[in-house]
């Protein structure tokens, strides 16, 4: 057996990998090459540069006075934004404090209780939350709510929608005590997402059935990873008003309704060989 | 100083003050080292000093008081039923007459040898291990474990001295094979991935963790690796999957300390027995019978509201009691991935890992730990180097490995190839012994003067890369 010990020469610090060109085949951080058995600077700086967005984009606040003043200037949107509050009054503490992040504060509340009520309850409620990401938000809310918000007024059955409402320092369940004090018959929550580190960017839409406190998980449906880079904003919207027709009509959300928007993907490539085993 | 135990509770007093702990539980809370989970769940020390006085009455406390005081009712949980029942008196004799204070010392002696501490091990109850952690510091958290000696094993051996161990973790966000395959190959060519080739499956049903297990039991078999695959399903499709005959080699199941929490992940002891079984009726293993693989993590009963008031650092450690009756080849305890409200920083992490890896090893479990953080935690790299190194210290069995620390699925950061060799090298430990001498016959890894990789693709890999590339490799 011929060894095919090292022939190049020592002098160069960093060894590349050869397979480095299989990074076409994914995201991951593959083929790094080495300095020592050390990751070379290039890439040291390349992953710390992406922590740093991912971390930028968790204590960034949310600049929801711009957010609100564009979300008014959309000809769908019908009623002044409402800016809220959850009881978490700073980072450390939404971070610490979950609980805290899923309720409004007192002046949110009150503005709330304060609102004319409607003739009949609003079919639903659209909760803007920072979450875990502003950048997410700021990036992803306008261009996901200008395709959904026109469809779901065009309908057919049109929904009827509460006035829109921006949360700062809020969780997913925050939508819960919104949607229950706006007499909402369904809340649906966009939320800034945990960062990763390739996608510091990514808003989650969270979908619940009469919103009240206290509501599980469970009682949800979630669509993840809507961004530029991922789930486009038509698929997002197409998404979520299949599953808010299907949640008005069995009048119900959560583990009991699946999105099969997908169903036709999941039969491909029942396979399970990889390259790495040859075959012939 | 004077403690006193009434049915109502501990009291202690110093000088003119008295401070009062509710129960067992409360002291235990009261006693942990700072974090940010048992704040959240109301339970911790109201302020510094009050920790310290807590300390000092668990430390006065005999290691026979946890023999008949419980901190979740052996009525309605079986994780409580199964620490009491199965505790071994005769192990415990040694340390019986003990407080937790005066096991620290213990510990810490010279009449603790390895083999002391291996024939004790029955006779330690979860709680005892939580408790005299908590009075310890980070460096006798490190000391003893170290002495703590547990070997399991499958295609290979885990957990030899001197010996440090990697998870090869090629996850992908769609479960991509080819991904997943460029992932494993860089891995392997790095030297990783003796305790387990071990996949998160995105899409997590019985089909597609079939098709996993094929696609690595093929890659195993076709390199002859030394080492074991696993794709962390939960246990009820593993089940399913070695019903419709898939090549499974571990079992996987994330644990909780408290029956509860373990309902809410949907399985009981006897789903575990039923999944050991299975597997071990498949007679995969080469040079030993080890065939499940734990994940636990502190904060997780909190997380399903099933803590009984109790800390998360000693539901941590009942789940060890879970883990220890299925005698696992693997245990990681995945520290940093539960998020800040649990454990808020680099600090608490590290603390968290420590603990988890003395306590796993003191009851006799080949505990890893999957060295993390996510980014909303006050936590970075130099966090986890410093982790890394504290634990390479300890004696940990294995840690994870992943290309460039970046889990593209699971969106955290944890161990990658690199760090694994950082921490050979400096530390001087050496892979699964089957695993580096496969390591060596590939031509990846030469042990000669230090560990040196090979510079090219080794010879063995080079078709494979040649049938994918269209021979540009």
């Amino acid at each position: 057996m011929s060894k095919l010990l090292p022939t190049d020469s020592m002098d160069d610090a960093v060894i590349e990998n050869p397979w480095q060109v299989l990074r076409r085949f994914t995201d991951a951080r593959i083929g790094l090459g080495r300095a020592g058995v050390s990751v070379p600077t290039r890439h040291l700086l390349d992953f710390q540069l992406a922590h740093a967005k991912a971390q930028d984009a968790v204590h960034t606040p949310l600049n929801s006075s711009s957010l609100i003043e564009s979300l008014q200037q959309q000809p769908w949107c019908n009623d002044p934004v409402l800016p809220l509050q959850s009881q978490a009054n700073d980072r450390a503490t939404y971070l610490q404090r979950p609980d805290y992040g899923r309720r409004l504060d007192e002046a949110s509340q009150q503005r709330l209780m304060e609102l004319p009520q409607p003739d009949s309850p609003y079919d639903l409620a659209v909760v803007v939350v920072d979450g875990l990401s502003a950048l997410a938000i700021e990036e992803n809310t306008l261009a996901l709510l200008q395709i959904l918000i026109p469809a779901l007024q065009q309908q057919r059955n049109p929904w009827s929608l509460a006035p829109i409402s921006v949360v700062e320092q809020g969780r997913v369940a925050i939508g819960d005590h919104v949607g229950e004090l706006l007499q909402a018959r369904c809340v649906l929550v966009l939320i800034g997402e945990r960062p990763g580190l390739s996608s510091p960017d990514s808003m989650g839409l969270y979908l619940t059935w009469a919103p009240k406190i206290g509501r599980a998980d469970s009682q949800r449906n979630c669509i993840s990873n809507v961004r530029r880079a991922g789930l486009q904003y038509a698929d997002a919207s197409r998404k979520v008003q299949y599953l808010l027709n299907e949640a008005r009509s069995r009048s119900l959300s959560g583990v009991q309704l699946k999105d099969r928007t997908d169903d036709n993907l999941l039969e491909q490539d029942r396979g399970h060989h990889s390259f790495l085993v040859s075959r012939s | 100083m004077s403690q006193h135990q009434q049915s109502s509770g501990f009291r202690y007093s110093v000088g003119q003050r008295t401070f009062q702990f509710r129960n067992l539980a409360d002291l235990l809370a009261k006693a942990t080292p700072a974090r940010s989970g048992d704040r959240l769940a109301g339970i911790a020390a109201q302020n510094a000093e009050e920790r310290v006085i807590a300390q000092m009455a668990l430390a006065d406390l005999p290691l026979k008081h946890f023999l008949t005081d419980v901190v979740v009712p052996y009525e309605t949980d079986e994780i409580t039923r199964l620490i009491i029942d199965e505790h071994d008196l005769e192990a415990f004799a040694p340390i019986s007459h003990l407080t937790v204070g005066g096991f620290r010392d213990w510990l810490l002696s010279d009449l603790a040898t390895p083999e002391m501490l291996t024939s004790i091990r029955a006779g330690i109850t979860p709680e005892m291990a939580a408790a005299v952690s908590k009075i310890m510091r980070n460096q006798d958290l490190i000391l003893v474990a170290k002495k703590c000696h547990v070997r399991s094993a499958f295609r290979n051996t885990i957990g030899l001295p001197g010996h440090l161990s990697t998870r090869l973790q090629p996850n992908h966000p769609t479960d991509d094979l080819t991904g997943i395959a460029a992932s494993m190959l860089d891995g392997l060519l790095y030297a990783n991935g003796d305790a387990v080739i071990g996949i998160n499956p995105a899409t997590d049903n019985v089909a597609q963790a079939c098709r996993l297990i094929k696609m690595m039991a093929e890659v195993i078999e076709h390199y002859q690796i030394p080492t074991q695959s696993c794709v962390l399903t939960h246990v009820t499709n593993t089940i399913e999957a070695i019903e419709q005959g898939a090549p499974v080699d571990l079992v996987f199941q994330s644990i909780g300390g408290t029956q509860a929490t373990n309902d809410g992940f949907g399985f009981n002891l006897a789903t575990l027995t039923e999944a050991q079984e299975a597997a071990l009726s498949l007679r995969r293993g080469t040079v030993g019978n080890n065939v499940m693989y734990f994940e636990t993590g502190q904060g997780s009963a909190l997380s399903a509201n099933a803590h009984h008031g109790v800390d998360q650092q000693t539901c941590e450690a009942r789940a060890y009691a879970v883990a220890r009756k299925f005698n696992p080849l693997l245990v990681n305890t995945v520290v940093g991935f539960i998020g800040p409200e649990y454990l808020y920083d680099g600090k608490e992490i590290t603390r968290a890992g420590l603990e988890d890896h003395f306590c796993g090893k003191l009851l006799g479990l080949p505990m890893g730990c999957d060295v993390c953080y996510t980014n909303h935690a006050n936590a970075d790299q130099n966090d986890m180097d410093n982790l890394l190194t504290l634990l390479g210290v300890a004696g940990c069995a294995f840690i994870m490995g992943i290309p460039g620390s970046d889990d593209i699925m699971l969106n955290y950061q944890t161990t990658s190839f690199h760090d694994a060799l950082y921490a050979r090298r400096v530390l001087g430990l050496k892979p699964a012994p089957e695993f580096a001498a496969w390591l060596e016959r590939m031509d990846i890894f030469r042990t000669g003067q230090g560990f040196t990789l090979n510079h090219q693709v080794p010879e063995h890999f080079q078709p494979s890369l040649k049938r994918l590339l269209g021979g540009t490799s």
